[in-house]
């Protein structure tokens, strides 16, 4: 038993240090963030801050619009979250529930989708982009984004699991397949809709490198670009640097923390099928 | 599928008179169409929006590759494979491969290993397990744009965190990103970082999915928890092991933020992944038809991996 003891002991040691690694350089910027200038950039570098400054927060504000970076990027990522649920979810019934021609044809296309990369069609969606007037436009930054074959997936895997019997029942009440999908399987699968909205809101919070290329204005640009911006101004100094990274990292904490269980079960989901 | 198919076809096999069964077989028919419209029209969003962002610029990198174009983007002249020839004999695009298969060799191994010590660890604890899942699923979800602004400060060659922990152990600095023997370790320590969470929680599913009656009656025969690990829980996850390689390589291939942050292919091309390669080639040169060629090798690559991991997925699901 002292020995079963010892060891769970152990684990947890090793588990604690590593966990501690790991969240390290995010608790590193929380303190950073709330540091005097003078101790941000003072050497040896203090582990825990010394100093409490907030108002580097309100400063920060003044050296970027970073309040227009944060605005855009919940713009972009609401509107694309709502469109891929909403486009996946059609899509997915017509797998799920539906029966066509050319089903099979179809699907397979969708599932090529999933192998292309997006970086194999990056300059072209570029070019099309360009040519649309679409550059430095919240268009350009939504509307490539608004289909999702993963979240097809996803949910036609979850509506293949609704009961038959459901379907039946509802026809016999004369219920059409709109009032069916409306009334009936959106409500049900909402913990597959809750995984998709977290999964591809934070994608899209996250993304990077479509939004470099097609933004130009500072109007216009997301705030992960935003920040790298804030690093390039050799005037400002690093606690201001941590304040706005802070603010960029804060929606994610807490997403993170309200939709661990779902986001866990999606890529648990996106494993399985492999 | 067909199960469904049994059932609307039921109704009139069980018809009775010809009258009532052609009536009702009319009135399938109407219903067939009519599911195949409203199919359509659910797909339409979808297909639409895959058509333009996806299957038509997919051909149009095929065409802009064969072709020298300007630096708006026109078309010159057709070149044929020029573009891909001229990229496999530069020395650069060799270098980018190896520099790319180094990047994933010191990410990919490292980042499962952890994962897997780490999700075999938390797998049996009593609590806390929700607890270790946050913070170390915590680094997957913020940006790699933010991330890597935090790193690079990590970096700092005179006041960063780690030069600093490295003096109070005794040991001599390191230019993390400048040294072109160290930036692409130093890139690739920030990746495993970053990419840790997401292979700690998909192990976890996959430990989570071996039956509990495995470990005991291991435990009956007498078995250690090393003995246990390497007999039961290596072999019974490999498919999940398996899944999360081929992600991670596929992911590896694809890294670009990082690089563009922290080093921008430097010092020396020390860093120059595929990904930075193609961007350099396509938005800073303004050579699109070299930067299609690459993207499209980039492709096959990604492809390859993605067509092994379905065959594998087929074997498994034909063994068990």
């Amino acid at each position: 038993m002292r020995r079963f003891h010892a060891r769970t002991a152990t684990v947890y040691l090793i588990l604690a240090v590593a966990a501690l690694l790991v969240l390290y350089p995010v608790v590193y910027s929380l303190f950073m963030s709330v540091m005097k200038p003078e101790e941000a950039s003072a050497y040896p570098p203090s582990i825990v801050p010394h100093s409490f400054n907030p108002a580097n927060f309100t400063e920060v504000f003044g050296i970027v619009p970073i309040a227009v970076f944060i605005g855009n990027t919940f713009l972009v990522s609401g509107i694309v979250m709502l469109g891929q649920l909403l486009t996946a979810s059609l899509a997915a019934y017509a797998f799920a529930i539906l029966n066509f021609k050319g089903k099979s044809l179809v699907f397979s296309l969708f599932v090529a989708t999933m192998m292309v990369p997006w970086e194999a069609t990056m300059i072209p969606n570029y070019l099309i982009v360009r040519s649309l007037n679409w550059l430095d436009s919240y268009q350009g930054l939504i509307i490539p984004f608004l289909a999702t074959a993963f979240g097809t997936f996803m949910l036609r895997q979850f509506f293949l699991q609704l009961p038959k019997e459901l379907l039946e029942a509802a026809k016999m009440d004369g219920c059409g397949h709109l009032r069916y999908f409306a009334g009936h399987v959106l409500p049900l699968a909402r913990p597959a809709l809750g995984t998709l909205a977290v999964y591809s809101f934070l994608n899209m919070y996250n993304s990077y490198l479509w939004p470099l290329l097609i933004t130009n204005s500072e109007n216009m640009r997301t705030v992960q670009i935003g920040i790298s911006m804030l690093e390039f101004q050799e005037s400002t100094s690093w606690n201001l640097v941590f304040a706005g990274i802070t603010l960029a990292i804060l929606p994610s904490l807490f997403l993170l923390a309200f939709g661990l269980k779902q986001l866990v079960r999606g890529m648990a989901a996106g494993a399985l099928k492999g | 599928m067909s199960e469904f198919d049994n059932h609307l076809n039921l109704p009139a096999r069980t018809g009775k008179s010809a009258a009532e069964s052609g009536r009702r077989s009319q009135t399938l028919r109407g219903l067939k169409i009519r599911e195949n419209l409203l199919a359509y029209i659910f797909l339409s969003p979808s297909l639409l929006l895959f058509g333009v962002f996806l299957f038509y610029p997919l051909l149009r990198s095929v065409y802009l590759s064969m072709h020298s174009t300007d630096p708006a983007g026109r078309i010159h002249s057709f070149i044929g494979l020029d573009n891909f020839r001229a990229l496999m004999s530069s020395g650069d695009f060799l270098s980018g491969i190896r520099v790319t298969a180094l990047f994933a060799l010191y990410t990919v191994p490292a980042s499962i290993l952890l994962a897997l010590l780490l999700a075999a660890l938390a797998h049996h604890l009593p609590r806390g397990r929700r607890l270790f899942q946050f913070s170390f699923s915590l680094p997957m979800v913020l940006s790699v744009g933010s991330s890597a602004v935090i790193w690079k400060f990590l970096f700092h060659p005179t006041l960063g965190m780690l030069n600093y922990g490295l003096e109070l152990a005794g040991l001599p600095p390191i230019s993390w990103l400048t040294d072109p023997g160290w930036a692409l370790l130093s890139v690739s320590l920030m990746t495993i970082w970053m990419n840790l969470g997401f292979n700690f929680i998909i192990l976890s599913g996959g430990l989570g999915g071996i039956p509990e009656e495995m470990y005991e009656s291991a435990k009956i025969d007498g078995a250690g928890p090393i003995s246990t690990f390497g007999r039961i829980t290596v072999p019974l996850l490999s498919p999940t092991l398996f899944f999360v390689l081929i992600v991670s390589v596929i992911s590896a291939f694809q890294s670009f933020a990082q690089i563009h942050i922290l080093t921008q292919g430097g010092p020396m091309n020390s860093t120059d992944v595929f990904v930075y390669s193609i961007y350099r080639e396509a938005f800073v040169n303004f050579r699109f038809g070299t930067g299609s060629a690459q993207s499209l090798l980039l492709f096959a690559v990604i492809m390859l991996l993605t067509l092994i991991q379905f065959k594998w997925v087929e074997r498994k699901v034909h063994y068990q």
